[in-house]
């Protein structure tokens, strides 16, 4: 979610303060914060060229073609599946005017308050074998084994596109919506009134409007596809994410994982590019100013019914079903599930979303504003450089974890032996230190995005104001920008602290012994089809989901331009 | 920010200087890291503790114990770990974080078959990798392991992943019974006859073959005693028949359940008490009574539900072969791609 609630600042520097003798800390400060926000990456590739143990011949000669083949086929099915729904679904609610336009207009993004492994779990329990679906059809036609009828496999790459596309294709109608949007009346007249019709209109005029907008959304869906563990090892599709946690945990091989990491850091680096060159270009596209807003068209007869039914499937399949199973679930079990031990997984989950959304609002607001007052090219590039991890998936990153905070420790155990004769230990391995470096990495760029463009609404005459007042940078700071950027701070930590409720491949392989979260004891329960047993923890993290959908969905559409 | 959320940030800030879960080194205790479950261990534990007066810290893990060993090194406040199969305890010994004990009492427990060359690691409990065939739509009443790769049963089998450690300790057992080559054809077969994609665990195979998604299928020989014993699954179970393989020829092949000490060891006499109290009669027979697996210690009876299952005829083949063959077995998987 991050991105959407992160359009890129102005350049500042064009009402550049001179440059006031309090910067170089600022920028020291984001060179820092760069630093150790690159440090996994760099370690990832740092054991992928110098493993102790090479078994990239293996991989290379057995599973490697089959992960990436995988990984291929799983990213352009989602890929086209989500651009179909998402573009479709915008296209509707920008233009037209249908029965149930406007609750559709933000429950199509409930979707996204459901983590894929969660809703891949619930459609498993529904459409395997032994669910009520297949259940019901062999009753009707008096079907009694496997080889009566075919059904297909919810557990495939097939499935897994579906369950993805359906979680993922907010995204996309989130950015196209904002896109067409702020589209002026007027080409939509000129195109009508030189006869052409709707479909026409939508690839002549539409699709390139939105290509930027969409290369966005389409970039986040796909680097959310590459992060996901849970459906994938669920589903038996062997991705690279799948393929790094088996060479790890059942070859017991970080040389190899971290070999499959660092393919998997091209990829996402490769998103990060497209995405970040269609937000530059987006911003290019925009004509200057809006001289009529979009007066939407009324649909009437069946295409207003269509047009109706295809954003209640999508809010059906999406959110309704999913929701609604956890929900019965948890009501029948409720007395199994509603014990100490469920407060205490929460306990965890709060636990570390609460650190980690306090930790990044503070460190992001800082970045932030080092870059308002310290502008510099290099100081920008090192704000570029401290959120690149969004883009990489958790797994990698808890592998650049683990790495150099081994080395840490050991080290600083070392010197403690030399020089004080005692044993320091371990201070980071191995605790929710390491597991909140590998959030903080990942989810930098919510709370500088937030900060960013919090601040971008603060001009500098108010900072020049303070200023001759006689007041330093850090009084502004406290007197003037913070009282202004609560709010904006704020959504960045709701949307942090969500993220870190449902982060799933991460937290599994970093989480300190007999620690578990909501999620983690989600996927071990749910592979174990119990499904029923942990649904209480699926709604709980459903439902937290929903408070930043509502949140970005004021966020988007009370944009004044 | 309003008070009381000040103060929630600051208890949430407190806890994470709080984290030390175990100390290292306290008058009289051990510490555990265990990959068994808590329901099968604790118990056990709460009695060595009443006998002995040493309290037992333990940690309960899925995965990952040896890379967390390696990582802790000299630092490790382990002194045990609890293995739930050969194959992890092979890895923690590629990992060289183990110390070999030398104990008479674990030597006349335990039998040669079932401990480390070297005496870093010895076998606790006994299961045999079992098949279980639908009372229903089979007939068999004896099987090899080497005929499910036969025609006759083309999609008719589950079993669960192909990379689970269940499974790699049968396959390794395999390739030192008949050499690689024999062995990867014969995986190739197997994965021919599949009903559908591996997925799931044992006793998902079993609740498989009830639905009539399949006829036969490996599992370990406790499940059946958990499934029976259990009013949501007792019906999966009485859907099949247990048969132990290969009892015409070498036997089915044994895993074993197992006990280590780390090289690290804080309180390492203590710990050697411990390993010493669950070889002894009490703790094998708990359990066997507690998850219906087999005692590894000589003439100690396992549970009744366990013994109205049958005797039957032991694969000899020392266990630590079947680790060193793992990582072969473990690259097999991978080139027969037998879960895609």
């Amino acid at each position: 979610m991050e991105a959407v609630s992160a359009p890129v600042i102005r350049e500042l520097s064009k009402h550049a303060t001179t440059d006031s003798p309090d910067a170089r800390p600022w920028r020291y400060f984001s060179a820092i914060v760069a630093l150790i926000a690159v440090i996994p990456l760099l370690a990832v590739i740092y054991v992928a060229f110098f493993p102790t143990e090479n078994i990239w011949p293996h991989l290379w000669s057995t599973v490697l073609p089959r992960y990436l083949e995988a990984t291929f086929f799983l990213m352009l099915g989602v890929g086209l599946l989500a651009t179909f729904f998402g573009v479709t679904s915008a296209w509707l609610v920008a233009f037209y005017r249908f029965p149930g336009r406007k609750l559709f207009s933000w429950a199509l993004l409930l979707p996204f308050a459901v983590p894929a492994y969660v809703i891949a779990y619930v459609y498993t329990d529904l459409l395997e074998y032994s669910g009520p679906v297949q259940a019901l059809l062999r009753e009707w036609f008096g079907w009694r084994t496997p080889r009566d009828y075919w059904f297909p496999q919810i557990r495939s790459l097939g499935g897994a596109i579906i369950m993805f596309s359906l979680v993922l294709y907010p995204y996309i109608y989130l950015t196209c919506r904002a896109a067409l949007m702020e589209q002026s009346d007027s080409l939509l007249m000129a195109s009508r009134s030189l006869g052409a019709g709707a479909l026409r209109t939508f690839y002549r005029i539409v699709l390139p409007i939105i290509r930027p907008a969409l290369a966005v959304g389409l970039a986040l869906v796909l680097m959310e596809t590459l992060n996901d563990f849970g459906t994938v090892s669920f589903f038996a599709v062997q991705t690279l994410t799948a393929g790094l946690y088996d060479t790890w945990l059942n070859l017991g091989n970080v040389g190899g994982a971290a070999q499959i990491a660092a393919l998997m850091v091209g990829i996402a680096l490769a998103l990060l590019y497209l995405e970040r060159a269609s937000r530059h270009k987006s911003k290019s596209y925009q004509s200057g100013g809006r001289t009529r807003p979009l007066t939407p068209t009324q649909l009437t007869g069946k295409s207003a019914y269509i047009a109706s039914a295809f954003c209640f499937l999508l809010v059906f399949f999406g959110f309704l079903v999913p929701a609604s199973v956890l929900g019965y679930y948890s009501i029948e079990y409720f007395d199994v599930s509603w014990n100490s031990e469920f407060f205490h997984l929460a306990m965890n989950s709060l636990k570390l979303a609460t650190i980690a959304a306090a930790l990044l609002v503070v460190v992001g607001a800082l970045l932030a504003y080092s870059q308002r007052i310290a502008p510099s090219a290099l100081n920008k590039s090192m704000a570029r450089l401290a959120s690149v991890g969004y883009a990489m998936p958790g797994a990698v990153l808890a592998i650049g974890v683990i790495v150099p905070l081994g080395a840490l420790d050991n080290s600083i155990d070392g010197v403690a032996r030399d020089y004080f004769n005692t044993s320091t230990g371990l201070i980071f391995s191995g605790t929710i230190a390491a597991i909140i470096y590998a959030y903080s990495a990942r989810f930098l760029a919510i709370s500088l995005g937030s900060a960013e463009s919090g601040l971008g609404r603060i001009t500098p005459s108010m900072d020049q104001a303070a200023r001759t007042l006689g007041h330093s940078s850090l009084s502004i700071l406290t007197k003037v920008h913070i009282p202004l950027l609560s709010r904006s701070m704020l959504t960045a930590a709701i949307i942090v602290f969500v993220d870190v409720l449902k982060e799933l491949p991460a937290t599994l392989i970093l989480r300190p012994f007999n620690f578990e979260t909501l999620a983690t004891y989600l996927y071990q329960y749910a592979s174990d089809e119990l499904l029923e047993h942990s649904a209480l923890a699926a709604l709980f993290i459903v439902a937290t989901g929903i408070i930043p959908v509502i949140l970005l969905n004021r966020a988007s559409t009370a944009k004044q331009y | 920010m309003p008070k009381k959320t000040a103060s929630v940030f600051k208890a949430a800030l407190l806890s994470t200087f709080c984290l030390t879960p175990l100390a290292a080194q306290a008058a009289e205790e051990v510490n555990v890291y265990s990959y068994r479950q808590e329901f099968l261990i604790q118990p056990l534990l709460d009695t060595f503790t009443s006998q002995t007066n040493i309290k037992v810290n333990v940690v309960f893990a899925k995965e990952g114990v040896a890379e967390r060993l390696k990582r802790e090194g000299a630092n490790s406040p382990a002194d045990l770990v609890l293995s739930t199969d050969i194959g992890q305890l092979q890895e923690l010994t590629d990992a060289k974080v183990l110390q070999p004990v030398k104990s008479d009492v674990l030597n006349a427990n335990i039998p040669e078959q079932y401990q480390a060359q070297d005496d870093s690691w010895f076998g606790l409990t006994a299961r045999a990798r079992v098949i279980y065939a639908s009372k229903e739509r089979t007939e068999v009443k004896s099987i090899s392991y080497e005929d499910l790769a036969k025609p006759e049963w083309k999609g008719r089998i589950c079993t669960r992943s192909g990379k689970h450690p269940y499974n790699i300790a049968l396959f390794a057992s395999m390739i030192a019974h008949h050499g690689e080559a024999k062995t990867e054809e014969w995986l190739r077969g197997l994965k021919e006859n599949l009903a559908r994609k591996p997925q799931g665990n044992d006793r998902a195979q079993v609740k498989a073959i009830k639905d009539g998604i399949c006829d036969v299928s490996l599992g370990n020989s406790y499940y059946y005693g958990l499934m029976l014993t259990d009013e949501n699954q007792i019906e999966w179970a009485r859907a099949v028949n247990l048969i132990f393989p290969n009892q015409n020829d070498r036997g089915s092949h044994v895993n074993i359940s197992g006990v280590a000490l780390t090289k690290s060891s804080p309180n390492k006499a203590n710990a050697i008490k411990l390993m010493e109290f669950l070889t002894e009669k009490l703790a094998q027979k708990m359990y066997s009574e507690n998850n219906y697996e087999y005692p590894i210690k000589p003439g100690v009876e396992p549970s009744g539900l366990v013994l109205s299952w049958g005797e039957f005829k032991r694969d000899e083949l020392p266990l630590y072969k079947a680790g060193e063959l793992r990582e072969k077995a473990v690259k097999m998987v991978d080139k027969v791609d037998f879960d895609g």
